[in-house]
């Protein structure tokens, strides 16, 4: 494999609160290679968006405590200054929000965003800015793009608005592509159109992406890779093709078995997965951090288990016996009870 | 955004009708006084009263005495106070305006000014020590009585410090801007400042809270990823969207200051303003000054509500196609 774009190496973030250290990220490490397309899965509060904000510096807590290495192009971005950070941002490496409703600035036009985009990191004319935006906002679809440039941000759909912010993510063709949560505040219809857009570009750009997203669906559409996040900490990796026929963690099968299926009987009642996320507030860390939640838990979950690569390039941290797996995975997915 | 303005006018003459009319019937309509004898003030004789009968119509119904009044008022500007016995109104409250208007415009732009930066200063510096203390200098400043503090001032700068620090302090009283913009200013600075002190913590206070929240919008953060400057992400993008609150207190304290909420910083500092005008108005029941007095601070509330309407829909573009 050639060298990756992003490296990061035992990321750990924590905030310190009255009541003590919340642990958000715990100790993750992966790659990213050029114009990979990295899925990060996980619930709420798994540490998936915290993750790649802390990469970026874009954590505005003064509590918060960022351990590791995030190597970008070989340079550590953590250790980087402020304006060196900034350079990367909206550069090399962009961002697009889960909410488009409130990710623009109320009050500017959409070529008044891109254009404060593009003049932030080249020295440009505000025409050609703007000129560069009504060009961006065609390639992502936006029709009479011309005219639209100068529409608010209260004008667009959000479908529209989510691709005016990705248009401006794209504006100085950044090599990675951070997409939290893209469609999930949209309508199902819109989600596949963005993430075909999302694909075509990437195609075009060559950009690599990591999508930040708790929807599997949308994780099988799109990325190469799949990461899945648990309490912080990575559950289960590898290609896509992998993890989704082959997946190895209880966690993962959890995840997927409350997938409603398209064929087949209907289920009478989806599975779900019991109890809650673990709290990153809890000290008590040393252990399989999605025991309390698992039918197959043990007291070897007991300390925590290291990740392992059971099959080549697809890793996972269960300590269940690696030649029973595939049978507990079909206890664990198959439907309780089937619907009449 | 023409259309808006022209709708916005439309509708602040509409308002300012309605008033002129309520105040009218006030006045004039309610049971069991006679307008002509107010109109006439005290003691006035039977030739007098007779005369205002005759010349504002108060034999004829309500709303040819409706009209008599306006054209007194706005067309003949004949009306006067205690019938021929005093002065006339339009003239009175015409010399008031400039002393009002330069009072509270120059306090406005200081308190803003000073707001803006307290505000952005605070902002910047959330977190730190420096945060907390702007907003305690603010509240004290809010604090401070004007009355007080305009006599404190006062004392420092006409007595006790005249001869040395403050030597170049003029009298108190009011020059016209016609008589250089240098006197105006300089008999004008230490009530600009005075008021101002009352209105720039309240501000900054508002203006602070506004841009702390508006640091957690989603769009700040966005902006911090597209790679811009913290500077610009303060200004440009929490400052401009803060703005909007401010600007809505804006246009009623200014509206209420024009209209005579200023009286006592004039009192203190001996401007003959419409504040004093219609304090001293009351004091003597001089009705057509009142009436004169009312419609004019009602204009001018009128006016500032129209004026933050434009100031909206410039800084708000959600606000244009209401």
């Amino acid at each position: 494999m050639s060298e990756p774009l992003l490296d990061v190496r035992d990321l750990r973030v924590s905030f310190r609160t009255r009541t003590g250290v919340v642990t958000a990220v715990d100790g993750i490490s992966f790659t990213v290679g050029p114009g990979d397309v990295v899925g990060l899965v996980g619930e709420s509060g798994s540490g998936k968006s915290v993750s790649m904000l802390s990469v970026l510096g874009l954590i505005d807590n003064p509590n918060c405590v960022i351990e590791g290495q995030a190597l970008f192009k070989g340079r550590d971005l953590l250790t980087m200054s402020d304006d060196e950070l900034r350079a990367v941002r909206g550069q090399e490496i962009a961002m697009i929000f889960q909410d488009p409703m409130t990710a623009l600035t109320p009050v500017y036009t959409a070529g008044w965003h891109i254009s404060e985009q593009i003049r932030a990191h080249e020295k440009v004319s505000k025409k050609a800015a703007l000129a560069r935006a009504v060009q961006l906002l065609d390639a992502v679809g936006i029709p009479n793009a011309a005219d639209r440039v100068n529409s608010y941000p209260h004008e667009f759909s959000g479908g529209m608005r989510q691709r005016v912010v990705i248009a401006m993510a794209l504006s100085c063709n950044p090599s990675l592509l951070i997409a939290d949560e893209p469609t999930t505040a949209l309508d199902v219809t819109i989600q596949a159109q963005i993430l075909e857009l999302l694909k075509s570009l990437q195609s075009e750009f060559g950009s690599s992406i990591v999508l930040i997203t708790h929807d599997m669906g949308v994780v099988s559409q799109m990325s190469d890779r799949v990461m899945v996040m648990y309490g912080g900490r990575l559950a289960e990796a590898g290609p896509r093709r992998e993890v989704m026929r082959n997946p190895l963690h209880p966690y993962t099968w959890g995840l997927m078995a409350s997938i409603p299926p398209t064929d087949g009987t209907r289920v009478a009642r989806l599975a779900a997965i019991p109890g809650a996320p673990i709290s990153p507030g809890d000290p008590d860390r040393d252990h399989c951090l999605f025991s309390a939640r698992c039918r197959f838990v043990s007291d070897a979950c007991r300390p925590q288990p290291e990740l392992v690569e059971h099959i080549p390039g697809h890793f996972d941290s269960c300590v269940l016996p690696f030649a029973d797996r595939v049978e507990l995975r079909r206890q664990a997915m198959t439907p309780l009870e089937v619907a009449p | 955004m023409w259309r808006f303005a022209g709708k916005r006018a439309l509708a602040a003459l509409l308002v300012l009708f309605a008033i002129s009319v309520l105040v009218f019937l006030i006045f004039f309509a309610t049971p069991g006084i006679d307008p002509a004898a107010r109109i006439a003030g005290r003691n006035a004789s039977q030739e007098t009263l007779t005369q205002v009968r005759a010349s504002f119509g108060f034999d004829r119904p309500i709303w040819v005495q409706y009209g008599l009044m306006m054209q007194h008022l706005f067309i003949n500007r004949d009306l006067t106070s205690f019938v021929n016995r005093g002065s006339q109104v339009i003239p009175q409250v015409m010399q008031a305006i400039p002393v009002t208007l330069s009072l509270v415009f120059g306090a406005a732009l200081i308190w803003v000014v000073l707001a803006l930066i307290m505000g952005v200063a605070a902002t910047a510096a959330r977190g730190t020590v420096i945060d907390p203390l702007i907003l305690v200098i603010g509240v004290i400043g809010v604090s401070l009585p004007v009355f007080w503090l305009g006599e404190v001032v006062n004392l420092v700068t006409q007595s006790r410090l005249h001869d040395t620090v403050f030597a170049w302090v003029p009298q108190l009283g009011y020059v016209p801007l016609t008589d250089g913009v240098g006197p105006w200013a300089l008999h004008l600075l230490f009530p600009w400042l005075t008021l101002a002190v009352l209105y720039a913590g309240i501000y900054a206070r508002v203006l602070r809270s506004e841009m702390v929240a508006s640091m957690n919008e989603d769009y700040v953060r966005m902006a911090r990823a597209k790679g811009i400057g913290e500077t610009r992400v303060l200004i440009r993008h929490s400052l401009r969207t803060s703005m909007i609150s401010i600007v809505s207190l804006f246009g009623l304290d200014f509206g209420a200051l024009i209209g005579g909420a200023a009286l006592l910083t004039e009192v203190v500092f001996g401007l003959q303003g419409v504040g004093k005008l219609t304090y001293d108005s009351l004091q003597n029941f001089d009705l057509p000054v009142i009436l004169a007095c009312v419609l004019y601070a009602s204009f001018f509330v009128v006016l500032a509500n129209f004026i933050v309407d434009l100031l909206y829909a410039w800084l708000d573009p959600r606000v244009r196609h209401v």
